[in-house]
């Protein structure tokens, strides 16, 4: 892992290791429960994730990557903490996925603002080091844009949708993509915001903490803004329907998830050119690339062999399953419907 | 196909795969590529795996394919269907292939062999014997489809050295066994890239998706400095050379350029695509899990090899890639257009009985434009 400074630590906490950070500063969680003192850091962790929750990133006391005050460092590296610990122990995946990208956000920013520091050549070392730990990307500098391979540019940019990141619109030279701070920052923005979600993800639920009570309910009621309502009746199976309201929404569908519900429709006798018009608002649409893998996956084209649905014990383990009763006694979602319940 | 034909191409092509085994290239990593081919009348034989060369001859002997195969990618287990197979990465690989350069000889050359009263004849849309519609074209191509196949070729040789840094020694270039080349590239930075990272290098290749500001035009105060110069490299230099044709002219054509305005621009990029872009078959590219016919084995639309081009410029396929024999057979020929191979012409042929070396009678019969007698 990379050795930070306290200025990195408040810039990119996500980078730390939590539990060594409170222990190094001598607290515990249970301390900001209690102490009256340390109390107003956990409103100010609410406010990062209400702030996130709103689509807006958290203003720091920061300026301009510099700490303003000595003291207003372990303040900004706590509250990011705390409020680890409030969505964990809230349990609400929706504000977890809102504060991730928030907090992408802002640590974009930074990582900007320390690729473009001509004067100050550490700085630049570690935004292109943490580039390369997190995302593989390889970061070179050269004269004024920052070149990363061919190759490495394409496995990122094949995300985004607008004509000006396709690599023909890009200086391409050498096998190197030339792109400025702002390019080279905003190509890993996705998995900025993927990795720091799933860090928080994969990170331990503690028990109840006193004195945490209260914000926790709070974030709960505030999560049921962006509940989104599931629709239980239908020929369907509920992640079928799921993986279908995701793509008319216009969000992003794993590749595992495409999987199952193409494999499911031509199960089902539908065609190709059926199934690929709900792929259109797929962020990531390609036309070509969506006739090319379903005609693969339906063994039209060739390796011959069709691909079945994959079973739902399978889907639980990738998150796709949204088990609801009729769904008892099945276990492939083309049974679905078919057994009865007795 | 009848079967003294099938049987007339299947001693052919065993002779050729005895006398010329040397010719085919196994490529590297031989066990973890997947192995497919072809017999005449059937269908596709795929999920073959092989240890070496050795194997290969085996199944050659064996089987007398029309038509071999190898994947551009390696697998651990290339014997495996196909989503068991565990993909590791791939060559990159091109097509280039003459009847997709819209070519005005293609007229020329073109035969068409009625479906339902097999009459040959270089009509377009109709039998003019049974007036069906149901034609089967078959092209012989000529020198012009081969040197434009060629330029196409060294205008893409040139971006993958230029613009993606690959050595040259990585590069080789196939003629396809019939009418194209095949251009395979190895151990790049690229063979890992899935399918959808690979359609973006096609469309860079094919200079497609490209939008006026890449080139210095804004829709709002287009910036002349913002054009691209005369010695930039990349798409903006080839683009420099195209379109200002010299240095000297760089300054009053983009002074023309803004001028027109920006949509007029964007039909001129329109325009440079099909002027500038390499004419690959994109679906080549990205297809990661294809079998693609093995260098050194024969094209059952031709019978002639898919060979190595040592130099692409100097290069003939119809010398350098006929190595069927000279034995002279007597074949039924119908062939409306004349062909060249080894140097020599043949051709055209009105349905009559006609004695030519095998290689010539392969050629035809391959063809669907003669049978053996
Ligand atoms: S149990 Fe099966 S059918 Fe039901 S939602 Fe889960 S995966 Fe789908
Ligand atoms: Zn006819
Ligand atoms: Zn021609």
């Amino acid at each position: 892992m990379l050795a930070l400074g306290p200025d990195e630590i408040a810039k990119y906490p996500f980078l730390a290791d939590a539990g060594q950070y409170l222990k190094d500063k001598g607290f515990t969680l249970e301390q900001f429960g209690t102490d009256p003192d340390l109390k107003s850091l956990i409103d100010k962790a609410f406010d990062r994730i209400e702030v996130a929750a709103d689509g807006k990133v958290y203003k720091s006391d920061l300026i301009a990557d510099q700490v303003s005050k000595e003291a207003a460092l372990p303040r900004e590296v706590f509250s990011f903490l705390l409020a680890i610990v409030l969505l964990k122990l809230s349990g609400m995946h929706t504000l977890i996925k809102r504060f991730a990208l928030a907090e992408a956000r802002r640590a974009e920013k930074y990582l900007e603002r320390d690729l473009a520091n001509i004067s100050d050549e550490s700085k630049k070392q570690l935004a292109i080091r943490v580039i390369d730990d997190l995302f593989s990307v390889q970061v070179k500098k050269q004269d004024d844009y920052f070149v990363i391979p061919v190759s490495d540019y394409l496995k990122h940019s094949i995300n985004f949708h607008e004509r000006e990141w396709k690599l023909i619109n890009r200086h391409v030279e050498n096998g190197h993509v030339f792109l400025t701070p702002h390019e080279t920052v905003r190509l890993i923005r996705k998995e900025l915001g993927t990795y720091i979600n799933s860090k928080i993800v994969n990170a331990k639920t503690p028990q109840m903490i006193s004195g945490f009570e209260e914000p926790v309910s709070k974030l709960v009621s505030l999560s049921k803004k962006f509940a989104t309502s599931v629709v239980t009746t239908g020929e369907y199976p509920p992640c079928i329907k799921h993986a279908i309201d995701v793509l008319e929404k216009g969000e992003n569908l794993p590749h595992s998830g495409r999987f199952m519900l193409a494999t499911f429709l031509l199960s089902k006798g539908q065609t190709v050119e059926q199934i690929a018009p709900l792929f259109k608002n797929a962020p990531d649409y390609n036309e070509r690339v969506t006739l090319y893998q379903l005609n693969h996956l339906a063994g039209t084209s060739g390796s011959g062999t069709q691909y079945s649905c994959p079973s739902c014990e399978k889907l639980k383990t990738q998150s796709l399953c949204f088990a609801i009763p009729e769904c008892d006694n099945i276990t492939n979602p083309l049974q679905f419907g078919k057994k009865r319940v007795q | 196909m009848n079967e003294n034909d099938i049987k007339f191409l299947e001693d052919s092509f065993k002779k050729y795969y005895f006398d010329h085994f040397d010719q085919i290239r196994v490529p590297d990593r031989t066990s973890e590529r997947e192995f497919g081919f072809q017999k005449f009348n059937y269908g596709m034989t795929r999920h073959i795996s092989l240890k070496d060369d050795k194997e290969l001859h085996l199944l050659l002997m064996k089987n007398i394919p029309s038509d071999v195969y190898c994947s551009n990618a390696c697998y651990s287990f290339p014997n495996l269907p196909m989503n068991e197979k565990d993909w590791k990465e791939a060559d990159l690989i091109f097509d280039i292939d003459a009847k997709d350069l819209n070519l005005d000889c293609r007229i020329n050359h073109t035969v068409s062999v009625c479906t339902e009263c097999n009459t040959t004849s270089t009509a377009q849309k109709q039998c003019p014997k049974c007036n069906s519609t149901k034609l089967e074209k078959k092209s012989l191509p000529c020198t012009n489809c081969i040197d434009h196949s060629k330029m196409e070729v060294k205008k893409l040789v040139e971006i993958l050295v230029d613009d993606f840094a690959i050595d040259k020694n990585n590069i080789h270039i196939y003629f396809s066994g019939n009418e194209g080349f095949h251009i395979y590239v190895y151990d790049s930075q690229f063979q890992d890239l899935g399918s959808r990272e690979r359609s973006e290098l096609a469309d860079y290749i094919l200079f497609k998706g490209v939008i006026p500001e890449t080139f210095g035009m804004k829709k709002f105060k287009p910036n002349r400095s913002s054009f691209p110069d005369f010695a930039e490299k990349g798409w903006r230099g080839r683009f420099s050379q195209e379109v200002y044709g010299s240095k000297s002219k760089r300054s009053k054509i983009i002074s023309e350029l803004i001028t027109d305005g920006y949509s007029s621009f964007q039909s001129t990029l329109e325009g440079l695509t099909e002027r500038i872009g390499v004419k690959i078959d994109p679906n080549v590219t990205m297809d990661i899990h294809r079998i693609f016919r093995l260098p050194g084995s024969l094209n059952s639309k031709s019978g002639l090899t898919k060979t190595l081009c040592k130099d692409v410029s100097k290069f003939n396929p119809y010398i350098e890639a006929s190595f069927l024999d000279d034995k002279i057979v007597e074949i039924m020929a119908d062939c409306p257009v004349e062909f060249k191979l080894k140097n020599k012409k043949f051709g055209p042929y009105k349905a009559e009985k006609i004695t030519i070396p095998t290689y010539a009678a392969v050629y035809m019969i391959c063809k669907k434009l003669a049978t053996i007698t």
